[in-house]
C-alpha cells in the first residue's frame, strides 16, 4: 500500500516537474508547479511529518503560487519566444544530468539501502511536538523570521510602487 | 512485492526533482519560470529534510522545512516585485533582454 502511495505521487511529481519545465507558457509551469507540490505533501504525509504537510498544501500550494499567478496575470505574459537555441546544452547537458542522477541514486542506495519508510513508525511530526521545538530551540531563528517577513512586505511595497519616469 | 518503501527511494526522488528544477533554471528564458524552477529546487531540499528527519528520528528537519518555507514566502513576494519592477521599466520578461550589466 505505501509502495503503490510512493510511487503514484513520485510519480506525478516527476512528470508535473519536467512539465514546469517543457511547457512554453507560464500559466501552465505553475499549475505543474501546483501538481508537484500538492503531491510532495502526501509524500510528507507518508514520512509522518502532518504538520509540514499541511503547511506545505496552505503556504506553497495556496499563497505563493497565487503570488505567481497573480503576477503571471497582471503582466499578461505570454509564451516564450527562444532566440539562438544552443544544441550543445540539450547535447551535453541531457545525458551528464542522467549520469550525475545515476550516480546519486547509486550512492543513497549504498547509504540507506536497508533502512524503510514505514507509516506511522514516525509520531512527532504533529503541531504540537513542532511548537514545542519552535518555541524553545528554536525561539531566536523564528523571531528573526518574523523580522524577515516584516522586511519584505515593506520591500515589496517600496519595489512595486516605485514610479520610474 | 516489497511492503515499504526504502528511504533511498525519497532521496532518489527529491535529486530528480533539484535536478529538474536546475535544468529549468538554466534551460528556459521567461524570468518568471525561472523563479518558479528556483521555487521547485527549495520543494525538493525540503523533502530530503523531511527524509532525514524520518531517518534520525528528530523533528529538528521539520523545522528547517518550515523556515526553507518562510523564506521561500518572503523571497517570492521581493523577486515579484522585482520582476514587475523589470517588466514596468524594460517591458520584457525575456532574461536575454535584460543585459545592462553586461557590458
Amino acid at each position: 500500500m505505501d509502495v503503490i502511495l510512493f510511487l503514484v505521487f513520485a510519480l506525478i511529481a516527476v512528470v508535473c516537474a519536467i512539465n514546469v519545465v517543457v511547457q512554453t507558457h507560464p500559466i501552465s509551469s505553475a499549475l505543474s508547479l501546483v501538481g508537484v507540490m500538492g503531491s510532495l505533501a502526501v509524500l510528507y504525509l507518508l514520512l509522518g511529518a502532518e504538520f509540514i504537510a499541511a503547511a506545505q498544501v496552505i503556504v506553497y500550494a495556496g499563497a505563493i503560487m497565487v503570488l505567481f499567478i497573480f503576477v503571471i496575470m497582471l503582466l499578461n505574459a505570454g509564451a516564450e519566444t527562444r532566440k539562438g537555441r544552443s544544441y550543445m546544452v540539450q547535447l551535453l547537458g541531457v545525458p551528464l544530468l542522467i549520469a550525475f542522477l545515476g550516480l546519486a541514486a547509486f550512492f543513497v542506495q549504498r547509504m540507506y539501502g536497508d533502512e524503510a519508510v514505514t507509516f506511522g513508525l514516525f509520531q512527532k511530526g504533529g503541531p504540537k511536538e513542532i511548537g514545542q521545538a519552535l518555541f524553545t530551540t528554536y525561539l531566536l531563528p523564528f523571531e528573526v523570521t518574523s523580522l524577515l517577513i516584516l522586511v519584505a512586505i515593506v520591500g515589496a511595497i517600496v519595489l512595486a510602487r516605485k514610479e520610474f519616469d | 512485492m516489497l511492503s515499504a518503501v526504502p528511504i533511498s527511494w525519497f532521496l532518489t526522488l527529491s535529486a530528480v526533482l533539484f535536478a529538474l528544477g536546475v535544468a529549468g533554471f538554466l534551460f528556459r528564458r521567461n524570468i518568471i519560470t525561472v523563479f518558479m524552477s528556483i521555487e521547485l529546487m527549495l520543494n525538493a531540499v525540503n523533502l530530503s529534510f523531511v527524509t532525514f528527519s524520518y531517518h534520525y528520528k528528530s523533528v529538528d528537519g521539520h523545522l528547517f522545512t518550515f523556515f526553507v518555507m518562510v523564506v521561500a514566502a518572503a523571497e517570492a513576494a521581493v523577486g515579484l516585485a522585482i520582476i514587475l519592477t523589470v517588466f514596468k521599466n524594460r517591458g520584457t520578461l525575456n532574461i536575454d533582454d535584460v543585459d545592462s550589466m553586461k557590458n
